[in-house]
C-alpha cells in the first residue's frame, strides 16, 4: 500500500483493481468527476472504456460477463445517468450476469432535497439488483466493493450497484483497503454442500426411467458444469434440450441433442418433453417460455430439479426431487450413482422426429433471415461468439446457429431487452480479442443502441454487426398476423436508415445483402475484414413467421409447425 | 363533541378484526433500507402487510421485524424464500399459533366525564388494562394481550365514544429454548 494519503474515490477504484476487474464501462458527471479523476491518479490495470449512453455500458459489461464468466464494472453518473441504467440492469438481474455498477450522487446533506441531477437510485434499482448501497462513509467504500464484488459473483450471480456521493468519493480515506466483509446473511459456501439423500433418490428415479430427458439451462453453465452434464448424458444416453441461455453448455452439434425447446424450440425438443417419464433440469428456472402451460408441462414425468437458488424450487413447477447447490457438485454427485438406461427405442423416436420436424426454411422468394445465419454457422465452423437483440432474427439465431462451446451465446432471454446485443457484443469482443464476433440484431433493436458504433470503431473491435433489416418489428407483427387478425399497429419500422451509410458515418465499412445468391460471398468477405467493426446489411422477406411456435401459455401440445390455416385464438400467456 | 376525530375503530361499529393469516419473524441486517427491500417482495407479490413491528435486537447490528400478512397462501413459501434471499435477511421464518407466544399492545383513548368513570375503569380491571392518562372528560387505556381478547376489550369500550386507538400488531415468540 502506498503511503500517499488517498481520497475514497481512489481507495474505490484501488479495490476494484485489486480485485481483478479487468474493464470499467461508463459515462461521466457532475458526482461522477472524483471518481473519473481517480482513473487518472491511480496506477491501475483497469481499463476505462467511455461509451455514448449508460444503458450501453451495462450491456457491454454484461456481454463481458457472459462471454467470460467474469464481471466487469460500470461507472456512471448521478440522476439521468444512473436511471439509464436501469434497463441494463434488470437484464442482468434476469438472466444472472454479475457486474458491479458504481453511480455517482449529489452529496450527501442533500439526499432528499432535489438537488440537481439527484435520483433515489437505490430506491429504484432494488427489484432490479441482486443488492446495492448507498455509501454514507468513505471509510467503508473498499469493503463495500469488495462485499459487492463477492455477492455479484457467487451463489447465483447477479448485478450490484454501488451508490457513491461526491463528498463520499471526494473526502480524504483513513480506513483499511482490504477489511474484512460484513455479510452475516449471505453465506454461499453452502451452495457445494449437496443433500446426499435427494441425490440418492434422485439415482433412483433414474434408474427407472425409460425416456429420460435432461433440460441444461444457464446454472450449469454458470457452474462450469459442462463436463459432469456430457458425462451425464452419455452414460444414461439420455437427450439433451437446452434453455436458450443454456445453449453452448451441452455441444449442440452432439448426437443426443436436441436443441433448444419452449416457445420457438426445436419441434423434437418439445415432443420429448411431452413423451418422456422424466425430467432432468440442471439450472434452468422453468421460465414461462419454457414450460407454457404448467399444469401440463411434462404431466407424465418424475422431475429432477437441480437448482442454486432454493427460491426456484417449487416456484413454477412441482418437482419430485429438489437439489440445492451448484450445479457441478451436484451432478458431480450423482455421476457417482448412475449407470446406463435402456434408451434405443426412445432415441429412435426422437430420431424419427428430427427426420419428420426439421428446422428448415426456404431458399426462393426473397432472402431470410434463417439463410444469413445458417450461412453464418457455416463459415464460421460454429466456433464465434453471437450476440442477438430480441425478436424473430433472435430466435432463428438460437434455432440456426449451433453452439458447442458454452460462453459463446449472448442473448437477453428473461428481460428480452432490445438493443441488448450490438453492446453485448463490444464487451465480449473486449474480452476475447482474437475470437470472431458476431452481433445479430433486427433493424429496430440495432436502432436502439446503434451509437455505440462510435464505441467499436474508436477501439478498432472486429465485430461483425449484422443488421437483419425486414423494415418491420418482425416479431410483433408475427403476433399480430396470427393472434390479431394481421392488423398491423405501430409495427412498421418505415424511416429506417441506410444502414451502410450510418455505418460510413461512423467510418465502418459494410456490405449489403439484397438476395440469397449474395450471403455466402459476402458474409466470407465481411469475415475476413478484421481491422475493425464491419456492418452487415441484410434486407430480408418482410412477412416470414417462426416456427414452430407454442402459443404462450399455451400447452407443449398445442405446438404449431407451420403456418395455421385457420385463426387461432388470443394466447393466454402475458408476453 | 362533533370536533372530535376518530382515526380507527368506529365507536358504534365492531372494531375491524384484520386477522393477518400469517405471520414472519425475520432477523435483519440494523440498516437502511432493509424494510423497503421486504416490502417489496411483499406487494409485487401481491401480499398486504397487515401489522409491523421492527425494533433493534439484543444485539445492536440486527432489527427483528414481525410482520403479519395476508394473501394468497399459494405464494407464502415462495415469500419466505424470497426474503430470505436478500443479503440483508438473517432469516425468516413463520409462526404457527400452536408453537409460539402472541402479544400486542393497545392504548385507547375514550372521551369520558366523571360520571362515565367509575364503568370505564371496571372495564380497564376487566381486561388487566392500566390507565395511562387521566383528564377530567378523556382518558387513555393500555391493555396487553393476544389479539381476541384485544379486539374483545375494543368492543367492550365501544360504548364510549372512542376518540383513537394505537395498535401494535402482534409480537411473536417461539416457545421453549430455541431463539427464533
Ligand atoms: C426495449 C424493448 N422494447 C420492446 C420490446 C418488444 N418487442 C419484442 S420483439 C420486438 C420486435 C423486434 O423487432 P426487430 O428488432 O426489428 O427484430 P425482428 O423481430 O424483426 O427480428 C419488440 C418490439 C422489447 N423486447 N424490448
Amino acid at each position: 500500500m502506498s503511503t500517499q494519503p488517498l481520497d475514497g474515490a481512489q481507495a474505490l477504484i484501488k479495490t476494484l483493481d485489486d480485485l481483478g476487474i479487468e474493464y470499467m464501462f461508463g459515462y461521466s458527471g457532475g458526482a461522477a468527476i472524483p471518481i473519473f479523476d481517480a482513473l487518472e491518479t491511480i496506477k491501475t490495470k483497469l481499463k476505462f472504456v467511455l461509451v455514448r449512453h449508460e444503458q450501453g455500458a451495462v450491456h457491454m459489461a454484461d456481454g463481458y460477463a457472459r462471454a467470460t464468466g467474469k464481471p466487469a464494472a460500470v461507472l456512471v453518473t448521478s440522476g439521468p445517468g444512473a436511471g439509464n441504467t436501469v434497463t441494463g440492469l434488470m437484464t442482468a438481474m434476469m438472466d444472472s450476469v454479475p457486474m458491479i455498477v458504481i453511480s455517482g450522487q449529489t452529496v450527501t446533506w442533500m439526499l432528499g432535497k432535489d438537488a440537481f441531477q439527484e435520483a433515489d437510485i437505490f430506491g429504484i434499482t432494488i427489484p432490479v439488483v441482486k443488492h446495492n448501497y448507498l455509501v454514507k462513509d468513505t471509510n467503508s467504500l473498499p469493503r463495500i466493493a469488495r462485499e459487492a464484488y463477492h455477492i455479484a459473483t457467487t451463489g447465483r450471480p447477479g448485478p450490484v450497484l454501488i451508490d457513491v456521493p461526491k463528498d463520499v468519493s471526494g473526502a480524504a480515506f483513513t480506513g483499511d483497503l482490504n477489511p474484512p466483509f460484513n455479510l452475516p446473511g449471505y453465506d454461499p459456501s453452502g451452495d457445494f454442500k449437496i443433500d446426499r439423500s435427494a441425490i440418492e433418490e434422485a439415482a433412483t428415479l433414474i434408474s427407472q426411467a425409460k425416456r429420460p430427458v435432461i433440460l441444461a439451462g444457464q446454472g450449469a453453465m454458470i457452474a462450469r458444469a459442462d463436463k459432469e452434464l456430457r458425462y451425464l448424458a452419455e452414460t444414461l444416453h439420455a437427450p439433451v434440450t437446452s434453455t436458450l441461455l443454456g445453449k453452448g453448455v451441452f455441444p449442440e452439434t452432439h448426437a443426443l441433442s436436441l436443441g433448444m425447446l419452449g416457445m420457438h424450440g426445436t419441434a423434437y425438443a418439445n415432443k420429448a418433453m411431452i413423451e418422456c417419464d422424466l425430467l432432468i433440469n440442471v439450472g434452468s428456472r422453468f421460465d414461462d417460455r419454457i414450460i407454457g402451460n404448467p399444469s401440463k408441462f411434462c404431466a407424465t414425468a418424475k422431475i429432477i430439479h437441480i437448482d442454486i437458488d432454493p427460491a426456484e424450487m417449487n416456484k413454477m413447477i412441482k418437482p419430485d426431487i429438489c437439489i440445492v447447490g451448484d450445479a457441478k457438485a451436484a451432478l458431480a454427485a450423482l455421476n457417482e450413482h448412475i449407470n446406463p438406461l435402456p434408451t434405443a427405442d426412445w432415441l429412435s423416436k426422437l430420431d424419427g422426429y428430427k427426420k419428420k420436424y426439421p428446422l428448415t426454411y426456404k431458399k426462393q422468394g426473397g432472402l431470410r433471415m434463417q439463410q444469413v445465419i445458417d450461412e453464418l454457422y457455416e463459415l464460421t465452423k460454429g466456433e464465434a461468439i453471437v450476440s442477438t437483440d430480441v425478436g424473430q432474427h433472435q430466435m432463428w439465431a438460437a434455432q440456426f446457429y449451433k453452439n458447442s462451446e458454452s460462453f459463446h451465446w449472448l442473448s437477453s432471454g428473461g428481460a428480452g431487452t432490445m438493443g441488448f446485443g450490438f453492446p453485448a457484443a463490444i464487451g465480449a469482443q473486449l474480452a476475447h480479442p482474437k475470437k470472431t464476433v458476431i452481433s445479430i440484431s433486427g433493424d429496430g433493436g440495432f436502432q436502439m443502441t446503434l451509437f455505440e458504433l462510435a464505441t467499436a470503431q474508436i477501439h478498432k473491435l472486429p465485430i461483425k454487426i449484422v443488421v437483419l433489416n425486414n423494415h418491420y418489428l418482425g416479431m410483433v407483427r408475427q403476433w399480430q398476423e396470427l393472434f390479431f387478425e394481421n392488423r398491423e399497429s405501430g409495427v412498421d419500422l418505415i424511416g429506417n436508415p441506410d444502414f451502410c451509410k450510418l455505418a460510413a458515418a461512423y467510418g465502418i465499412p459494410s456490405v449489403h445483402i439484397k438476395r440469397p445468391a449474395d450471403v455466402t460471398r459476402m458474409l466470407e468477405k465481411a469475415l475476413a475484414y478484421n481491422d475493425g467493426p464491419i456492418l452487415i446489411h441484410a434486407e430480408c422477406v418482410k412477412t416470414d413467421n417462426v416456427f414452430p411456435m407454442i402459443p404462450a401459455g399455451a400447452a407443449l401440445e398445442d405446438m404449431i409447425t407451420e403456418a395455421p390455416k385457420q385463426k387461432m385464438a388470443k394466447p393466454i400467456g402475458s408476453t | 363533541m362533533n370536533s372530535i376525530i376518530t382515526t380507527e375503530t368506529p365507536a358504534t361499529a365492531a372494531p375491524i378484526r384484520r386477522g393477518a393469516l400469517h405471520t414472519l419473524s425475520i432477523l435483519v441486517n440494523n440498516e437502511p433500507g432493509v424494510l423497503m427491500r421486504i416490502c417489496q417482495v411483499f406487494s409485487r407479490r401481491g401480499f398486504n402487510i397487515d401489522s409491523l413491528v421492527v425494533s433493534e435486537g439484543r444485539n445492536a447490528n440486527f432489527s427483528r421485524m414481525t410482520i403479519g400478512i395476508s394473501g394468497n397462501p399459494d405464494g407464502l413459501d415462495q415469500i419466505i424464500k424470497q426474503v430470505s434471499k436478500l443479503i440483508d435477511v438473517i432469516h425468516c421464518f413463520e409462526h404457527t399459533s400452536d408453537d409460539s407466544v402472541t402479544k400486542e399492545l393497545i392504548m385507547i383513548k375514550i372521551a369520558c366525564a366523571e360520571a362515565e368513570r367509575s364503568q370505564a375503569l371496571h372495564i380497564t380491571a376487566h381486561f388487566d388494562g392500566k390507565t395511562v392518562d387521566l383528564t377530567p372528560s378523556s382518558m387513555i387505556v393500555m391493555i396487553t394481550g393476544d389479539s381476541p381478547k384485544i379486539d374483545a376489550a375494543v368492543t367492550m369500550f365501544s360504548q364510549f365514544q372512542i376518540i383513537e386507538t394505537v395498535r401494535t400488531g402482534k409480537v411473536v415468540m417461539a416457545r421453549g429454548e430455541q431463539p427464533t
